[in-house]
C-alpha cells in the first residue's frame, strides 16, 4: 500500500510540472505540490482570505429555469482551484443543477434556460462561440449512480481519449489513470473483463479514472457515494481528497457529514434553488453566518 | 401490535379460489400449446411428403444439382440454383435495409425530437403494412425501367436487383423499429457519462449507444434477414420464374441484372401449374419447404445466440 502512494505522488508530480510548463491556464502551481498531504494544511490557508487559490468557477445572478419552474434562483458563488468544494442542500434546492450548468451537461434538457453569467477560466461557459463538446473535455463528471460503458474496463478508461482523438501512450495513460483513482491493484491482471463485472465501488472508481484520464481542470462529483456502501463510500472518500491535490472538485452530496469530512469549502443551497451561504466548510458548519443555515445543518429544517 | 394477535382474518375461501386459478392457469396454457401444436404439425406436414420425395430422389442429386426442371427432360430436381436465388435476393435486401434501417434506428432514437419522432415512426412502420404484391408490381413497373435507364447494364424486365432493392426497403421497418427499441432503452446515464467525457452527439451515438444496444440489433437483423429468406410476392411479380445458376464465383455479380428464381418462386410455380398432387415433382415442394424452414431456423438459432451472447444488463 505505502509503495502504492508513492508511486501515485510521483506520478502527480510529473504531472504538475508538465501543467506548470505547459499550460498557462492553470496558475496556481503554488499550491499544486504539497509537500504536506494533510488536508488541515490546505483548510487553514482556506480560512485566511488571502490564502485562497485562483478563483477557477464563477457564477454571477445565475438563473435556470426548467420550463416555468425556477431550479436557480440569482447564484453568485466563486469557486477556487484544486479545492474541494461541496454543495449541500435538501432535494431539490438546485445543487445539482448548479453542477451540470458548469459542464452545460443542462443543455440536454430541451426545457432548460440558463440565465446569468457562469465563468470558467475567465471565460462565460454560455457564450455563443463557446462548443459543450470542448468545454467538457476540460470538465470531466462523475454520476450518483455509477455509468461505465458496456466495454472492458480498458476501454472505458480509454473512452475520453479515443473520443478526442488523443491516443498516444495509452496503455501508459490509462495505467496512470486507474492507478491515480486507486483502482489499478485491483484490475491489472483483467483490463479486458467486462467493466460491468466490477462491484458498485469498483465502477465508481473507473468512472473516476475515465474521468481523469483526460486530465481535465475540474471534476464535478453528483452524489458520487450515494449508490455505495460505507466502505466502497470511505474509498472514494479518499479518493477525492487525493484528487483535490491536481484538481479542482466540486462534488453535490445530500450527507452532510461527507460534505464536513472532505470540503474544504461548503456552499448550502435551500429551496427554491437559492444559495445561502457559502464559505469555508469549518465555518459554515460550526459557526454559520444565517440561521437557516444552521438550522439546516442542526436538522430542524430539510 | 400485539393487541391484534390472533385477531386478524388470515383464512380465505380457498375452495373457490383454487377452483378459478386452476381454470385460469389451463386456459393460459392451452393458448401457449396451441402455436406449438401448429408448429409441429407445420414440420411434420413438411416432413411426411419430403421423406417420400427422397425415396426416389437422392438427398444427392437434391443438394448438389445446379438444375432446377420439373417440366421438361431431363427433369432434375436440383435446390441448389433456387438456394442461389433466395440467397442472392436476401442480400441485396440486407445491403439495403441493414445500413438504412440501423441509421433511421440512430436517427430516431438520438437526434429526432419527440414530436418528429412521433410523426416519422408510425409512418415508418406503414412500410410494412403495405401488402408485399404491391412492392413487386412497385419494382416491376417502376424500379426496374428507372434502373435500366441509369445503370449502364442491361437489366433484364425481371431482375434480381430491382426486387431485392424493393424488398430491402420493405424490411427496413423491422431493422429501424426493433433497433431503435433497444437503443432508446440504453440508458441515459450512459450518455451523460459519454458526454460528460467531451464526446459529439454522433460519437454517443455510433461508439456507446450502438454498442450497448448491439444484442437487440443484430436481433432485428436476423428477424430482418428471414423476412427476406421467405418473402414471395416480390420476387415472383418481379424477380421472374427462371433458376439461374451461376458458372463460378465471377458468374455471381452479373446475376444482379438477370432473372432468377427463390426457392418460394419455385414452390408457388409448381404448387401452381398442372403438375398433379402425389407425383415427385409435386412432392419436391415440401423438400424445398423443408430445407427453407431449416435456413430460418437456423438463422433463428443463430439470432438467440447472439441476442444471449451480447446482452447486457443494466441497474
Amino acid at each position: 500500500m505505502a509503495k502504492e502512494n508513492t508511486e501515485v505522488d510521483a506520478e502527480r508530480e510529473t504531472r504538475t510540472e508538465r501543467t506548470r510548463a505547459g499550460d498557462p491556464t492553470d496558475t496556481a502551481p503554488d499550491q499544486l505540490i504539497s509537500t504536506d498531504p494533510g488536508r488541515e494544511g490546505v483548510a487553514e490557508q482556506d480560512d485566511e482570505p488571502s490564502g485562497a487559490t485562483e478563483t477557477v468557477i464563477e457564477a454571477h445572478g445565475l438563473d435556470v429555469y426548467y420550463g416555468e419552474t425556477r431550479a436557480l434562483d440569482d447564484v453568485t458563488i466563486e469557486i477556487p482551484s484544486n479545492r474541494v468544494t461541496a454543495m449541500i442542500g435538501p432535494s431539490g434546492c438546485g445543487k445539482s443543477t448548479f453542477l451540470r450548468c458548469i459542464n452545460r451537461m443542462n443543455d440536454l434538457i430541451d426545457v432548460a434556460r440558463v440565465e446569468g453569467d457562469l465563468l470558467f477560466d475567465g471565460v462565460d461557459v454560455y457564450a455563443d462561440d463557446v462548443d459543450p463538446v470542448a468545454l467538457r473535455r476540460h470538465v470531466g463528471m462523475v454520476f450518483q449512480h455509477p455509468n461505465p460503458f458496456p466495454k472492458s474496463i480498458y476501454d472505458n478508461v480509454a473512452y475520453g481519449l479515443r473520443v478526442q482523438g488523443d491516443t498516444d501512450d495509452l496503455d501508459g495513460r490509462v495505467e496512470q489513470a486507474l492507478r491515480r483513482a486507486a483502482l489499478w491493484e485491483e484490475v491489472s491482471d483483467r483490463l479486458d473483463d467486462s467493466a460491468l463485472d466490477l462491484s458498485g465501488g469498483q465502477q465508481q472508481r473507473l468512472c473516476i479514472a475515465r474521468a481523469i484520464a483526460v486530465d481535465p481542470a475540474v471534476i464535478l462529483m453528483d452524489e458520487p457515494a450515494s449508490a455505495l456502501d460505507p466502505i466502497a463510500t470511505s474509498k472514494i472518500e479518499d479518493l477525492i481528497d487525493e484528487l483535490a491535490e491536481s484538481y479542482t472538485v466540486v462534488i453535490v452530496t445530500h450527507n452532510m457529514q461527507q460534505a464536513a469530512r472532505i470540503s474544504d469549502r461548503t456552499a448550502v443551497f435551500l429551496t427554491g434553488g437559492e444559495l445561502v451561504e457559502v464559505g469555508p466548510t469549518r465555518e459554515i458548519f460550526e459557526d454559520p453566518e444565517e440561521d437557516r443555515v444552521e438550522d439546516y445543518i442542526t436538522g430542524k429544517f430539510g | 401490535m400485539n393487541d391484534a394477535r390472533g385477531e386478524m382474518d388470515l383464512s380465505g375461501d380457498r375452495g373457490f379460489q383454487d377452483v378459478r386459478e386452476s381454470v385460469y392457469h389451463v386456459v393460459l396454457l392451452a393458448c401457449a400449446v396451441v402455436s406449438v401444436l401448429t408448429t409441429i404439425g407445420i414440420v411434420y406436414s413438411l416432413a411426411a411428403p419430403s421423406v417420400a420425395f427422397f425415396a426416389e430422389v437422392s438427398a444427392a442429386e437434391f443438394f448438389t444439382a445446379t438444375e432446377f426442371n420439373v417440366n421438361i427432360q431431363p427433369i432434375t430436381f436440383g435446390v441448389l440454383p433456387l438456394a442461389f436465388g433466395t440467397i442472392i435476393v436476401t442480400v441485396g435486401a440486407a445491403a439495403v435495409a441493414l445500413p438504412l434501417g440501423l441509421l433511421t434506428a440512430i436517427y430516431l432514437s438520438e437526434y429526432a425530437d419527440s414530436r418528429t419522432r412521433a410523426v416519422l415512426k408510425p409512418m415508418l412502420e406503414v412500410l410494412a403494412g403495405i401488402p408485399t404484391v404491391v412492392y413487386g408490381y412497385f419494382a416491376l413497373v417502376y424500379v426496374t425501367p428507372f434502373l435500366d435507364g441509369v445503370l449502364p447494364v442491361e437489366l433484364n424486365t425481371f431482375n434480381v436487383l430491382s426486387a431485392s432493392l424493393v424488398m430491402g426497403v420493405m424490411i427496413v421497418p423491422m431493422v429501424s423499429s426493433i433497433s431503435e427499441d433497444s437503443m432508446s432503452a440504453v440508458p441515459d446515464t450512459l450518455r451523460q457519462g459519454a458526454y460528460g467525457l467531451g464526446a459529439t452527439k454522433f460519437k454517443v451515438s455510433t461508439r456507446v449507444v450502438v454498442p450497448a444496444a448491439v444484442s437487440g440489433i443484430a436481433s432485428s437483423y436476423i428477424l430482418a434477414i428471414s423476412r427476406a429468406v421467405g418473402e414471395t410476392m416480390i420476387v415472383v411479380v418481379a424477380a421472374g420464374n427462371l433458376p439461374n445458376f451461376p458458372s463460378g464465383p465471377g458468374d455471381v455479380l452479373p446475376k444482379f441484372f438477370e432473372q432468377t428464381q427463390t426457392m418460394t418462386a419455385a414452390m408457388v410455380e409448381v404448387l401452381t401449374s398442372e403438375i398433379g398432387g402425389g407425383t415427385v415433382a409435386y412432392r419436391s415442394v415440401f423438400a424445398i419447404g423443408l430445407t427453407l424452414f431449416g435456413m430460418t431456423f437456423a438463422l433463428n438459432l443463430v439470432s438467440d445466440f447472439v441476442a444471449e451472447r451480447y446482452r447486457e444488463e443494466y441497474d
